[in-house]
Order: C-alpha cells, then structure tokens, then sequence
C-alpha cells in the first residue's frame, strides 16, 4: 500500500510538473536586452464600442537611458479582466517596439492599460495608457456626431468628409477638448445643442437642433461627448484599472 | 483499530438514550444544513456587499428604499423568461451609481428597453432562473446558454427587430454583408416572418463569358480572385491547377455568344493621352468604381467592379460595346447608359484597357482542352456549386447547396466541432468557421473569404439573431423590416430612367440607392429651365462631394422626356408651386431675409451665397439658387427640411412663417448672372 501510495505522488508529481514545464515553455519569452524606460509610440486615448478591437493597434516603445530604442526587450501587457491583447507579451523588435492588438471589456467607460518591461537592476518599469470603450449610448452619440457635428467640430478632414471647421469664423470646439467642454454644465451643453450657441451667448453658427434630433439622441451625443473628452469628464464614468 | 471503533460505537451507542441523542444531533444538524446553505448563498454574499457598497454615500437612504433582499425574478410568460440576475445585480436600475465600476453592483447603461419589460436573458442569454454565478453566466452540463460575449450583443436585438436601426451598425453591416457577400446564394436564411433572405449582390452570368475575357484570365481569377482585385467579393477556392484548368476550359466551352456585343467603331479615340483620364472624370465613374493607387488605396465607389487591371481582363470589342450600351449584354445592370459617341467610346476604352498588369497572366500557359478535362471541368462546376451564385447555360441552380442558417444562432455546441485551442462557445464556432471554413474537416467546399475581423464580428452578430428565439417570437412582439418598396417609373420616361440607372444611385418613392438626393419631389423643387441645364451639363452642387451627377450626353429630346416626367409626377403636395413667385418680392423683405440669412440662422456657416465673403463647405452652393429652386419648395423647406427629404442634414429650425417667407425671398433673389427673371411667369 505503502509503496503504491509513493508511486502515485511520484506519478502525479511528474506529471504536475511536465505539464507546467511544458506551459511555461510556450508562454514564455526570454528577454535578450533590457530597456530603462518604455514609452507610448501610438494607439492611447481610442475610442471602440465595448467589447471590441480598437481600431488602430496599440505600439509601446522600450528605450535605454539615452533614450533609444532597445531591441529584445520583453514587453507585456496587462489590464482588468476582460481585456484581450494579442499579443499579450513580445519582444521589441529592431526599433524597440512591440505592437499589440486591444479588445476593450464589456462595460462602457475608460480602461486603464499597463505595459511593462524588466530594466537591467529586475525591477518593473510600466507605462499606462488610457482607451475608451463606448457604450450603446455613446455609440448612438458617436453615430450621430458623425451625421451632423463632426462636418464642423472636427479639424480634420477625410476622403468622403471634408472638414468645415477652417471655413468658419467662429471655431467650434472639438468634442475632446475637455478643457472647455469639462466646465460646461450637462443642462448648458444640452441647451446649446437643443436651442442653438445664442442660447448661451454663444456664436449663432452653432444651430439649433431641438427639432431635427430627440431627447435621447441629445441624450446619446452628451454622453457621446463625455465620454471622448481629454482630460475625462466628470460625468464620463469609472476607470477600469488593475488593482 | 479495531478496539477502538467499538469503544467509539460504546460511547454513542451504547445504550438507547445515547443513541436517541445522537441521533437527534444528527438529525437537527441534517436539518440546519438548508437554511445554511440558503445564508452562505453567493446571491446573499453579493447583497451584503451591495449594502456595505452604499452605506455611505450621500444618497444612501434613497438606494437603501429601492433595495429589496432575497431572491429577485423577472418573470415573463409570453417570453418564457424566468431572470433572476436581479438578485446579485441589485444596482441594475439605480441611476445614480454611475461611478460604481465594481460588478455586480453597476448600473445598466441606457438602453432604449425597460428592464422590468424584457428581463435580461433576452438580450445577454445566460441561464436566468440559475441563482450561482457559475450557472447563471456559463455553460454547464445542463444548461447551454453561456451569457454572449458584449461584442456580439447586437444579435439580441436582431431578435425581434427585423431591420436595421440606427443603434445597431453590427447587426446592420451583419446582415448587410450576409446578403451581399453571396452567402445566402449557398446558404438557406427563412426569416422568421416566412419570407427567405434575398442575396443583393449581382454575381455576373457566365454562360456568355467568352465574350468577354480570356481563359487565361479566368484561370488566373480562379487561382486567386483577390490578385486581380483586392476588393473582390468572389471568395477563394483553393482550387489545384489542374482543377482551374478545367474549370475555365468547361466555360469558355460552355459560353454562347450575344449577338451585339461587340462594335466596329467609325471614329478613333482622341490623340490626348490625358482625354481617357479626364472623360473618365467626367464621367464620374469612379462614384461606382474604385482603383487602386500607388499608394495600395482603393480609391472609389463599391458598386461597380474595381477596374484597377480592367485592361488584362477583358476583351477590347466586347468593352467597347459595353461602354458603348451596356444593356445589350446585361440587360439588368446597375451601369447607366452613358450616350457615348464612337469616339468617346474608342478613348475611354482606350484609357480603361491601358489599365493592365502583366504578372497577372505571365505564367498562365494553357493547351487546348481534352474532352475528359472538358467533362471535369463541368463536374467541378456543380461540385463547387458555381451556379448557386453564377447563371451557366445548361446548369441548374442548386437547391439546398449548404446547410440552412435560419437557426444557427441556437446550434447545441454538442452538436460542433472545434478546433484545437479554440474556445468552446457558439460565437467562437461561427466566426472560427467564417474565418478559415475549411480548417475544420478535410473535403469541406466552403471557400474562402477575405472578410476582415470587424466584418467577421459583423457576420457572427447576424447570424447568432438567427436563432430559437427569434423564430418562435409571438408575432405581436416582433418589429417588421420596411417594406421595400418596387415602385418602377412609368412610360417612356419610365425607360429612359431605368436605361440610365437612375435607381443606382437616387431613390424615388422608396425605391433605389441612397448615394445621391432622394427625388421623390424633385418636381416640386426646382425650376424647369434648370432641369435642362443640368441634364445636359451637371454643374457641381456640393463641391465638398466626390460622388456627383455624371453627364449622360442626353439628345434634346431625351432630356425633354425626363425634364416633363419629373416636374409633372415627381410633386409634393406640401409645397404649392403656384402660391409663391419666382420674382416681385419686395426690396424690404429681400433685406429681411438677408440679416436672417446671415444673422439670426447663421446659414454661411454651411452655405456660400456671396462667394467671396462665405466659405460654408456642407450644404449646396446657394449662388445661383434663385435659378434653380422654387420659392415655394425653399418656404417649406425652411419650415421643415426632414418632412421634404427625411434623413437631411440640414436643422429643422422650426421658423415662423414670416422668417420662411422672408429667406425665401432673399435666396430667390440669387440668380444666376445674366439670366436675371428668367423664370418670371
């Protein structure tokens, strides 16, 4: 009994500990250089419906204390629950950076990504940015801004939408500029987009929509804009992070 | 050991008042065991933790009312929907706990539903009469409704919703590219409202091929179709050389000429090497068509093919008769007949044909068919099923090709086969299998399709609507797409505009596409004399536009024919042409509308009247609108623009009458120079 009961532990214990060299094997990437700092390259502060890829991919940079690219170094990616990244960890190639893909979780607000690499002495060095993922309200905002507010209230133009915003005299605000937006209160916001910028004192290029959109499509566009601002507002919900 | 059990069997048994006493012990233990397990429940462990959660927040006493403890349910019959996720998701309704991150405690965020009304499983699935989290949010052995990832949580709209909605883009793309992609051509959908999913692609007939192209090029396209044209809808079949031999052989041998379809021009093409490029602008033919740029950009419309290597595809007769009338080989195409003469024809065939890549078929060298090659090759063709999307003489579409989708969305995941390293849901399932169809077993036909990950999301959301649920919803509960409508012009305006595919890209009465303005009043809009005009030389409206109306090289006659169809049919009974004048306004009220214009509504901002003061970029030039429009359209256009065109931009600003009057008085006033009170009655 004795002998069959040692058998089993030996047994099990090899297996245990196969099966945990062979997942550590494959998860496993073995750093050939170490960084001092890592930086964001591009990818912070997008914005994607909850639950889904960011539209553009997420690239970090690992760099020595002069300040360049460090090559080999291993880089990973963490957030709360819910949060995919492919790849989860890489080395950083000839450059220095690492790119990854990010699927938000599934709840609306901003989400707190950490990227990190060893430095020569083994300790941690991380760097966070910030995405946003957008929920059915903001979506329904995002949708809406693209028919009627993006023309004028953003600078940048594309292929099928050329921007309005150099042509007027008054310049609207973009709906990241939290520095403004931030201190404008929800029932004044609402109150320009209902009845116009003269409302508020403000320019009358701003027209009134009260009578094109709804309450709930206000609704979605205020939240839609809460939501994009840059510093966050208020009003723009939790941060998920890690704890 | 042995001594011992029995001294232990002494103590507690040993005489009947031990064993009496004992046994109770035993008994009110067994009995405490419910109400323990019912007081260590994760449903009460998640209260407790909601209640310590408000305890000190300002409106605490508020939360404190709403909370009610024990088992919640949400229980509705006719949706046989028994949910009681409420009993750990207590913060569900609670408007105010919108920094509460922490589950279960948050808020539901605004949906256009009332919880109370649809309950939760209806739209996140999951088991909702479970009371762990464990089986209330995964799969277990007897129960298979996992809770839906978020990102596919559109498809539990699509239940009851039957049509695209302005808060769906997923379901609506899904469904969109389900029948665009010829998906549906091979795969039955019964909608649950009886009616089956039509395809809206318009997969090219093949029995006349040759005509057309090369076996050569058919064989290349074959191998690859995304190498000739990366936005190619035609998937990829992975087919071995010998089996595209074949196949371009059978149809090159099958195809029967159309009598017609190729022309001997008298004229030849312009001797300016720049007149193919600029007649191809002019002709606007990149608003359907899109090319390839250096830069690897597809630049153009989706709703003609990619003309990117046009020229090592088709034969140079058969194009010059297609530009030359494209309904003598397709009768139905969504391409206008441009009224061409030779000449033009010759130059922009010329352009088009010069539009060549010569790795294409560099390496395609074909001998002349074997009748067993011939016969394979025709084999092949209903092996893969070709003419479930393709017409080909002398071959049957196929009936029931693939496997029926219309419940895809509920397939027991015991009934399916994974992949190695693949997550054992249904979502997983269906984008797994969009994404690489034949991975899954050897011999499967599926081809393959280049849909990206956005589209495949698209595409899983659509189908997962598909499902138990959606098919046995009560009738009364489900919300029925809109109707579309097959409204045909009359007489022979009717068939000049169905000659020049107006339908592509205006819609009138609910018919036709959505790229340019609706025209279902556009007779009680304009004036006539600039109907004409525009016919015979579209002058550019929207310069922010890319798309625009091409010139169709209409003769007089032709341009009379449409020019009285739409101004007598195409009325709107709102606006009385009659009760407004083009001209006589008064100098005042012209001013009034003026300071309007430019003051209270601001209309610079998206409209240039005075082209050297305004730079609004959105809404049509108004220069010479006093030419083109009706003062009574403007009127009411002014009162309500969505009433005359729904989905315009342009804000209702709910003007009185008397503003109304006086912009339109002032906008009727900017004619175009020299034609001053040219429309005068």
């Amino acid at each position: 009994m004795n002998r069959f009961t040692s058998s089993a532990v030996v047994l099990s214990v090899a297996v245990l500990a196969a099966s945990c060299l062979r997942k550590s094997e494959s998860a496993m990437l073995k750093p050939t250089a170490f960084g001092a700092v890592i930086v964001e390259s591009s990818g912070g502060k997008q914005f994607a419906a909850t639950g889904t890829w960011l539209p553009q991919p997420v690239v970090v940079q690992v760099n020595d204390e002069q300040g360049a690219g460090v090559a080999g170094a291993l880089v990973e990616f963490s957030a709360v629950p819910g949060v995919i990244f492919d790849p989860v960890n890489a080395l950083t190639d000839s450059s220095g950076q690492v790119t990854t893909n990010v699927s938000l979780g599934g709840m609306a607000g901003r989400y707190q990504i950490t990227a990190s690499t060893i430095d020569k002495s083994h300790k941690t060095v991380e760097h966070k940015i910030e995405e946003i993922a957008l929920g059915y309200e903001q979506r329904l905002g995002r949708r809406l801004n693209e028919q009627y507010c993006d023309r004028c209230h953003n600078p940048e133009s594309t292929v099928e939408r050329v921007s309005n915003y150099d042509n007027l005299e008054v310049k609207p605000h973009p709906f990241t500029e939290g520095d403004t937006l931030n201190r404008i209160s929800d029932a004044d916001l609402t109150a320009i987009i209902t009845h116009g910028g003269p409302a508020l004192g403000k320019s009358a290029l701003m027209p009134a929509w009260g009578n094109t959109l709804n309450k709930s499509d206000i609704q979605g566009l205020m939240s839609y804009i809460r939501a994009v601002s840059d510093p966050p507002s208020r009003s723009a919900g939790p941060v998920y992070r890690k704890n | 050991m042995k001594e011992r059990l029995r001294s232990l069997w002494q103590k507690l048994f040993g005489d009947s008042m031990r064993a009496f006493g004992v046994v109770s012990l035993v008994f009110l233990a067994s009995m405490a065991i419910a109400p323990a397990k019912n007081f260590f429940s994760e449903w009460r462990h998640y209260q407790h933790g909601y209640l310590s959660i408000i305890r000190n927040r300002s409106d605490a006493n508020t939360l404190r009312r709403h909370f009610q403890g024990g088992i919640q349910q949400i229980w509705l019959p006719e949706l046989g929907v028994v949910d009681r996720c409420t009993s750990c998701h207590v913060g569900l309704k609670e408007a105010t706990l919108t920094d509460v991150a922490q589950q279960p405690y948050r808020k539901h965020p605004m949906i256009p539903h009332n919880l109370d009304q649809f309950g939760c499983t209806v739209c996140h699935r999951g088991q909702g009469a479970a009371t762990t989290v464990a089986e209330a949010h995964s799969s277990t052995l007897a129960w298979e409704q996992p809770i839906l990832p978020t990102k596919y949580i559109e498809s539990s709209c699509g239940q009851c919703h039957r049509g695209p909605m302005p808060g769906t883009p997923q379901l609506n793309l899904g469904r969109n590219l389900l029948s665009r992609s010829g998906c549906v051509h091979c795969h039955a959908v019964k909608l649950p409202d009886g009616s089956t999913m039509k395809a809206t692609d318009d997969p090219p007939s093949l029995s006349h091929i040759a005509d057309k192209t090369t076996r050569e090029w058919i064989y290349a396209w074959l191998k690859d179709p995304q190498a000739y044209a990366v936005t190619a809808t035609m998937p990829n079949f992975k087919l071995s050389d010998d089996d595209a031999r074949d196949i371009s052989a059978f149809l090159i041998a099958n195809s029967v000429p159309v009598p017609g379809d190729n022309v001997t021009l008298s004229a030849k093409a312009s001797g300016d090497p720049t007149a193919g490029a600029s007649l191809y602008g002019e002709s606007f033919c990149a608003s359907c068509h899109a090319v390839q740029n250096a830069a690897g950009n597809i630049v153009g419309g989706d709703i003609g093919p990619e003309l990117t290597r046009i020229g090592s595809k088709l034969k140079p007769e058969w194009l010059q008769a297609w530009v030359h009338d494209p309904r003598v080989y397709d009768p139905p195409t969504a391409m206008p007949h441009y009224r061409f003469n030779d000449a033009q024809v010759a130059t922009l065939s010329g352009f088009l044909l010069a539009k060549t890549d010569t790795d294409l078929l560099a390496n395609v060298h074909l001998d002349a068919a074997t009748p067993e090659q011939l016969s394979h090759g025709k084999r092949l063709v209903s092996d893969y099923g070709c003419a479930s999307c393709h017409e080909i003489a002398g071959i049957k579409k196929p009936e029931n090709f693939a496997p029926e989708l219309s419940r895809i969305g509920s397939k027991p995941i015991t009934q399916l086969i994974f992949l190695a390293g693949m997550q054992h849901t249904l979502p997983d399932y269906i984008a797994g299998k969009i994404k690489q169809p034949r991975a899954f077993a050897s011999g499967l036909k599926m081809p393959q399709y280049t849909f990206t990950p956005a589209q495949i999301d698209a595409l899983t959301t659509a189908l997962l609507a598909l499902n138990d649920r959606s098919n046995s919803l009560p009738p009364p509960l489900a919300v029925a797409a809109p109707s579309e409508s097959d409204y045909q012009p009359a007489g022979k305006a009717g068939k000049l505009m169905i000659d020049l595919a107006c339908f592509s890209c205006h819609r009138i009465n609910g018919h036709g596409g959505d790229m340019a303005p609706d025209l279902t009043w556009e007779g009680s809009s304009v004036q006539r004399e600039w109907l004409v005009q525009f016919f015979k030389n579209p002058e550019t409206l929207r310069p922010a536009l890319i798309r625009r109306m091409p010139k169709f090289n209409l003769s007089d006659g032709e341009v009379s024919e449409l020019t009285d169809y739409i101004m007598t049919v195409y009325q709107s009974p709102v606006v009385d042409r009659d009760a407004m004048p083009l001209s006589g306004y008064s100098q005042g009220q012209i001013e009034l509308g003026k300071q309007l214009f430019y003051g209270k509504y601001a209309c610079q901002g998206c409209h240039i009247v005075d082209t050297q003061a305004d730079k609004g970029y959105i809404g049509p030039t108004l220069t010479h609108v006093g030419s083109r429009l009706t003062a009574a359209w403007i009127y009411q256009w002014m009162k309500n623009p969505q009433a005359l065109r729904p989905g315009t931009i342009e804000p209702n600003r709910a003007m009185s009458d008397e503003d109304a009057r006086a912009l339109a008085a002032f906008l009727i006033s900017q004619k175009s120079g020299g034609k001053q009170e040219v429309a005068k009655k």
